[in-house]
């Protein structure tokens, strides 16, 4: 199981605009480096990330081998009303990981 | 040519050879309220990064750190909170004073080192792989405690012998580049080399998340990186020279906040 920091405000107020940031550990291998026995180094990387606000996406992502190993994703929604937070990765060789962070809305 | 002009042209000669001399000389060392840490070097946004416990990269190895502390392991069947107990109040300030003169080995040991000792000799489980993840958490873990905490290591009769041992090296030249750490560190920190700034070599925050590894490293690590660089070959994985250089780095931060785990570009 891969290890996440989810930071997500614990309270907020309706309609405010709350920043979420994310960070994962993954190794992000590109597929285009070589090993030292001189064999390609299969790629391995997360390929989707998905982020739900009670059942309803509100964030999507697709990531490519350009990007860096533990991948830090960070962006914004209006906090509309308390409830969970789902956070879903997934990737190559089969990869998933998921996190949940709740919020309070009053 | 006149005899005057060659005279001069023989002065100039001589005058260009000193200042290659003295660029080379014994190095001044920095004076200690002149000292900076590499954090002070880096961009507003790696700064950021490091400071923002959630944006912090090590901080998923201090997470994986605190379940090993609790895990049984070895022969013994211990973890290491059944001797250390809670790692927020045992190991704070532990790391500070690393590396420390071993009272049984008689040689300073580092974080690392000390870690897999208390792993082979009280857990009775084999050692962790050198530079693997689980050692660097375990490391990232133990130093986390002592953020913002300033350097503390021993200057005694034990620990003062290995402090002028590591000094020796740190002004010694070597590789084909004849280059001593101090000719980059001491003599021309806050110059650049190439596009990357030139730090002052003060190991505050390690073990720590380098973008350009795209992973946690320990200063051993950065040590051998440093060696490659001056093409000369780096120590054998373990050598005591690397113990020694340590602890003279640590000695030459003393009283440093510690930044552990710290981010670096």
């Amino acid at each position: 199981m891969a290890r996440a920091l989810i930071n997500v405000p614990a309270t907020a107020k309706p309609g405010e605009i709350i920043e979420i940031k994310t960070l994962i550990s993954h190794p992000m291998e590109t597929g285009y480096r070589v090993g030292y026995d001189g064999a390609m180094i299969p790629r391995d990387i997360i390929a989707n990330f998905t982020v739900t606000y009670n059942g309803d996406e509100i964030f999507r992502a697709q990531l490519s081998p350009a990007i860096a190993a533990n991948p830090f994703v960070s962006f914004c929604t209006v906090a509309k009303e308390s409830g969970t937070l789902t956070f879903h990765w997934t990737g190559d060789n089969g990869f998933t990981a998921t996190e949940t962070a709740k919020i309070t809305v009053e | 040519m006149s005899r005057q002009g060659l005279v001069a042209l023989a002065c100039l000669w001589i005058a260009g050879l000193a200042g290659l001399v003295s660029w080379g000389g014994q190095a001044a060392e920095i004076p200690l309220q002149d000292r900076q840490s590499g954090y002070q070097l880096m961009t507003p946004e790696t700064r950021a990064m490091q400071d923002d416990d959630a944006a912090n990269p090590g901080m998923l190895w201090v997470l994986d750190g605190e379940a090993l502390w609790q895990r049984k392991d070895g022969r013994a069947n211990l973890s290491c909170a059944d001797c250390h107990g809670d790692a927020r109040q045992s190991m704070k300030g532990v790391a500070a004073r690393y590396p420390a003169v071993d009272p049984g080995l008689q040689k300073p040991v580092d974080l690392e080192q000390r870690i897999e000792m208390c792993r082979t000799e009280k857990q009775q489980a084999p050692p962790l792989r050198a530079e693997g993840k689980d050692l660097l958490a375990l490391a990232a873990y133990v130093a986390r405690q002592s953020k913002g905490m300033p350097i503390a290591v021993v200057e005694d009769d034990h620990t003062r012998p290995f402090i002028s041992a590591g000094r020796e090296i740190y002004e010694r030249r070597q590789g084909q580049l004849n280059l001593s750490c101090a000719n980059c560190h001491d003599d021309n920190s806050g110059k650049r080399l190439a596009g990357s700034p030139i730090p002052q070599a003060h190991p505050t925050g390690y073990p720590l998340y380098r973008l350009e590894w795209q992973t946690l490293g320990s200063l051993q690590r950065r040590l051998r990186n440093c060696l490659v660089g001056m093409r000369a070959e780096p120590y054998a994985p373990g050598a005591p020279e690397y113990a020694e250089l340590e602890l003279y780095l640590m000695w030459r931060a003393r009283g440093m906040p510690m930044e552990a785990p710290g981010v670096r570009p």
